[in-house]
């Protein structure tokens, strides 16, 4: 079956992606870039440089503008994936969502109302099993946003490893933190993974943060061969 | 032993993921051991040496299940506990006598429980998640437990330990597999 998969650069839809590749063929990846930085529906830290790793994975990307308000970023959502489903024959949506009722369903229907497939391989996935899963099978995964309680500077540009993973895990028993940020309080982007051709270097970003809020905006990157 | 059936449309889906292995996670979880089998594949030997049953729920779009309910017809003389989840279930009410209907619904919903049971407990209302374009109508010997007719959420056999639940109990309602699990 040809898929669309709904695209940030975070470690969810690159993991995703890589599933619907091992079992179908991904034709194209979407990426919705939202103005409003609070989005609920999309991944918002570094999806302009989504760009990068559409190129690295070898993939055609489909870039839709939002301005991020709740129900016209669905409209937005929806415009795109017909755009797809036109322009490269997509039969089904692939999405990264976990745990999130309300992204779930708004794209479940969008696909019901557009006749396509949809699909959430890593629905209800044990958090850090998948965590392990992404070290394990070596996604080169950093943290570009935290947004949580008792997350500090240090964490922002971190690496997701073993150590990271042990980290996270104390911190879900603590303070109840989803160990992968399913619940906003982390932001990722993948540099390099089974599914790359080529990975990515970054050659210069800005570091922000304050108040348990921190960003990594990735301001000059590039490819380098693997 | 746990049989878990995958409804999907082809053994080694994509909808596995989402349909098929949260469900074998909570079993796990539970303490329990299970195996893993595509309805297209089943055996009479894996049903038999299964201590119960699982039918899995499939995507939106998969109907293929109720285009082949005469792979299913060794649910009739199942003397051992079934769970039908959504796609699960709508293949339960085929093989008793009811029918499959068009009945969409998406998201989250009010479930209100009717008669007490062994799986879902006394009468209440309680939250569950629906993904499904097709429901049932009440198959003969049947008794409604959650629900109405014309939209029903859950049934069970009058006589046997054969449950169908139209939402997905992955989905914050974990708690039925268990019991499930370790029902009497």
């Amino acid at each position: 079956m040809k898929l669309g998969v709904l695209f940030s650069g975070g470690k969810d839809s690159v993991y995703a992606c890589k599933r619907a590749m091992e079992t179908d063929t991904v034709v194209c990846l979407i990426t919705i870039v939202s103005e409003n930085p609070d989005s609920y529906m999309f991944h918002t830290p570094n999806v302009r440089r989504a760009d990068l790793i559409a190129e690295a994975m070898g993939l055609p990307l489909l870039t839709w503008p939002t301005e991020g308000e709740e129900e016209i970023e669905l409209r937005d959502l929806k415009d795109a994936i017909a755009v797809a489903k036109e322009r490269y024959g997509i039969e089904g949506v692939v999405t990264g969502a976990i745990e999130s009722v309300y992204q779930a369903v708004r794209v479940q229907r969008i696909c019901r109302e557009l006749d396509l497939w949809c699909f959430n391989p890593l629905w209800q996935i044990d958090q850090v099993e998948y965590l392990k899963l992404l070290v394990s099978e070596v996604f080169e995964v950093i943290i570009t946003g935290v947004f949580a309680y008792p997350l500090d500077e240090s964490w922002v540009g971190a690496r997701i490893d073993d150590g990271l993973i042990r980290k996270l895990e104390a911190l879900q028993r603590m303070y109840k933190i989803n160990p992968s940020g399913e619940g906003g309080e982390l932001e990722t982007f993948v540099l390099d993974g089974p599914i790359f051709r080529k990975r990515i270097e970054i050659l210069g970003a800005e570091k922000t943060y304050e108040n348990y809020r921190g960003r990594l905006t990735i301001e000059e990157a590039r490819l380098v061969d693997k | 032993m746990i049989l878990i059936v995958d409804l999907c449309r082809k053994p080694a889906s994509l909808s596995r993921y989402e349909f098929v292995d949260p469900i074998a996670g909570i079993v796990r979880r539970a303490g329990s051991e299970y195996e893993i089998v595509h309805f297209s594949e089943l055996t009479d030997e894996v049903i038999e040496r299964s201590d119960r049953v699982i039918l899995c729920g499939t995507a939106l779009k998969d109907d293929l299940y109720a285009r082949r309910i005469d792979l299913f017809t060794w649910i009739e003389d199942l003397n051992k506990p079934l769970l039908g989840i959504c796609a699960g279930m709508q293949v339960v009410a085929a093989v008793f006598g009811g029918e499959i209907v068009p009945q969409p619904k998406i998201g989250l919903d009010e479930i209100e429980i009717i008669k007490e049971t062994p799986l879902l407990g006394p009468p209440r209302e309680i939250e569950g998640y629906h993904l499904h374009n097709f429901g049932v109508t009440l198959p003969p010997g049947f008794d409604l437990v959650a629900g109405r007719e014309g939209q029903i959420e859950a049934f069970k056999h009058a006589e046997r330990p054969i449950y169908g639940i139209i939402f997905h109990p992955e989905v914050r309602k974990r708690w039925i597999v268990e019991w499930f699990v370790n029902l009497g």
